[in-house]
């Protein structure tokens, strides 16, 4: 599997570091509560099919990248950096 | 039927025409008092202890494929009782227990054998957790052997004690652990689920549950709607969709597990070895094919197939291992998909709905818990009350902080494990 790194192009999967779901960029508030901290740190949609998850690209350019991928046929549909992706 | 020697015999003499099918295949009736969603390994062994041992009759399960088509067919067989915390630790010893009756009980040979499990260690620090982790074995009424390198050599000889980055110091030998056949405990379990009037449904996909009012009312299926007092949730993998039909969301992220067998071999491995710092574990099938896994692909997948980059890890872990091994040639590889959940640890809890029970998160050690996981699952669903050997196994553990079992110590978030 490749992931498409936006600086640095389709690079091997073994030079990213898996983050999970990229519902990691929507961090809530420190008063936010438990349930809107439990949603964040655990609970998750886990699609079977298109997901958005997170990828560091450790060794490589060190970029945060968010990957639009499916999880049923390990297609990878396109990625954009975490820094531009927003939510 | 019983089976037995003399049955084997008298078919033999007759020409084995007097077999009959195991279990029946029903169509679904309009209404069960219970309905088990997932036909694998810990569904069909709920739907046996609660029949066996609640007495209750009017029980489906619903599975989706055929009955030993998911999980239960597609792990490495290992069965043990080697963990460390309270909780973990009881729950798998009980697990144990009940397979070292289980052929008795199911009066169906399971092929359970004890033939030892040794995990390695390679530094001083580890033969110290390695020592502590065998105390609490054994403090929970299990077997542990600490074994130093002389011990391992004399069970394993052919391992390559000198490498270079991970010299064997030792091993930690837990002489009850052993392996199982995988297929025969999904048809052991059903046979003696249908004897006890369980309707086993395959092909039967759930497409919906129904609730009103906080209260389960049944499910939608590819064939047709089933009303029931009590649904119990236990499909592994595909944990996080079935929840979704009642509206949860679950802390369980889907991950693949490769696996691994070469072409049948002369024995010549006669134990599970596992070789944690190179995530490589190992044990022989029977039919003589080495078994071998190593860790998760590390990214979401329900595709039941991995990447070549852990084929290629597991492979150098064997070689680096046991270079014997490179003589072998693999026959065929394959992927589980695994419902991790943050800290490693399973699930058997009621959910918020009245009526709606939930049974998952078993990560990579699912097929060692079948036996106690449909016993305590069971009990849950029959009593509303949590059996004693899995009241550790709380939904609400990671809202709340309360009862995380990190067994791995790496922290319980959802890329860890």
């Amino acid at each position: 599997m490749q992931i498409p790194c936006p600086i640095c192009g389709p690079r091997d999967r073994r030079e990213f570091y898996y983050m999970g779901d990229a519902v990691a960029l929507r961090r809530p508030g420190p008063d936010a509560g438990d349930e809107a901290w439990d949603a964040y740190v655990h609970l998750r949609d886990n699609p079977a099919g298109r997901t958005r998850d997170l990828w560091y690209h450790e060794a490589g350019c060190s970029a945060w990248v968010v990957v639009e991928r499916d999880t049923v046929t390990h297609a990878v549909h396109g990625s954009q950096l975490a820094a531009e992706a927003g939510s | 039927m019983r089976y037995s020697a003399w049955q084997v015999l008298r078919q033999g003499l007759t020409g084995n025409r007097g077999w009959a099918p195991v279990w029946r295949n029903p169509d679904p009736k309009p209404e069960y008092d219970i309905i088990i969603i997932g036909g694998g390994g810990h569904g069909l062994s709920t739907a046996y202890y609660l029949a066996r041992k609640h007495g209750l009759k009017n029980i489906a399960v619903l599975e989706k494929g055929y009955i030993g088509g998911g999980n239960v067919g597609r792990n490495t067989t290992i069965v043990r009782a080697n963990y460390f915390l309270e909780g973990n630790s009881q729950f798998y010893s009980h697990s144990l227990k009940l397979w070292e009756g289980l052929e008795r009980e199911l009066n169906f040979n399971v092929m359970h054998s004890q033939r030892g499990l040794i995990n390695l260690f390679h530094s001083d620090g580890q033969r110290d957790a390695f020592a502590r982790r065998g105390n609490a074995m054994i403090n929970q009424g299990d077997d542990a052997i600490l074994l130093d390198r002389e011990g391992v050599r004399r069970h394993l000889p052919y391992l390559d004690f000198e490498q270079i980055r991970f010299p064997v110091y030792g091993g930690l030998y837990h002489p009850r652990g052993g392996t199982a056949r995988h297929d025969a405990v999904a048809w052991g379990y059903a046979r003696g689920a249908d004897s006890r009037g369980v309707d086993l449904i395959q092909n039967c996909e759930v497409t919906g549950i129904d609730v009103k009012g906080g209260v389960v009312q049944g499910v939608q299926t590819t064939r047709g709607a089933i009303r029931a007092r009590k649904v119990g949730i236990v499909v592994a993998g595909r944990s996080g969709q079935v929840a979704a039909m009642a509206g949860m969301r679950l802390p369980v992220e889907s991950h693949v597990l490769q696996a691994f067998v070469t072409e049948g071999l002369k024995p010549c491995i006669d134990h599970v070895v596992s070789f944690g710092m190179g995530h490589f574990y190992i044990s022989q099938s029977d039919k003589g094919g080495l078994v071998f896994g190593g860790d998760l692909d590390f990214y979401a997948s329900y595709a039941q197939r991995g990447n070549l980059p852990m084929k290629e890890h597991v492979m150098e872990a064997a070689m680096t291992l046991m270079p014997m091994i490179g003589k072998a040639k693999v026959l065929r590889s394959w992927g589980g998909i695994m419902d991790m959940t943050p800290d490693g640890s399973p699930i058997i809890d009621k959910t918020h709905i009245e009526g709606l029970y939930l049974d998952c998160g078993w990560c990579y050690g699912g097929f060692k818990a079948v036996p106690a996981s449909g016993d305590c699952f069971a009990h849950l669903i029959a009593t509303d009350r949590p059996h004693e050997a899995a009241s550790a196994f709380r939904l609400d553990r990671f809202r709340t902080g309360a009862g995380l079992m990190d067994e791995e110590g790496t922290g319980a978030q959802h890329n860890l494990h």
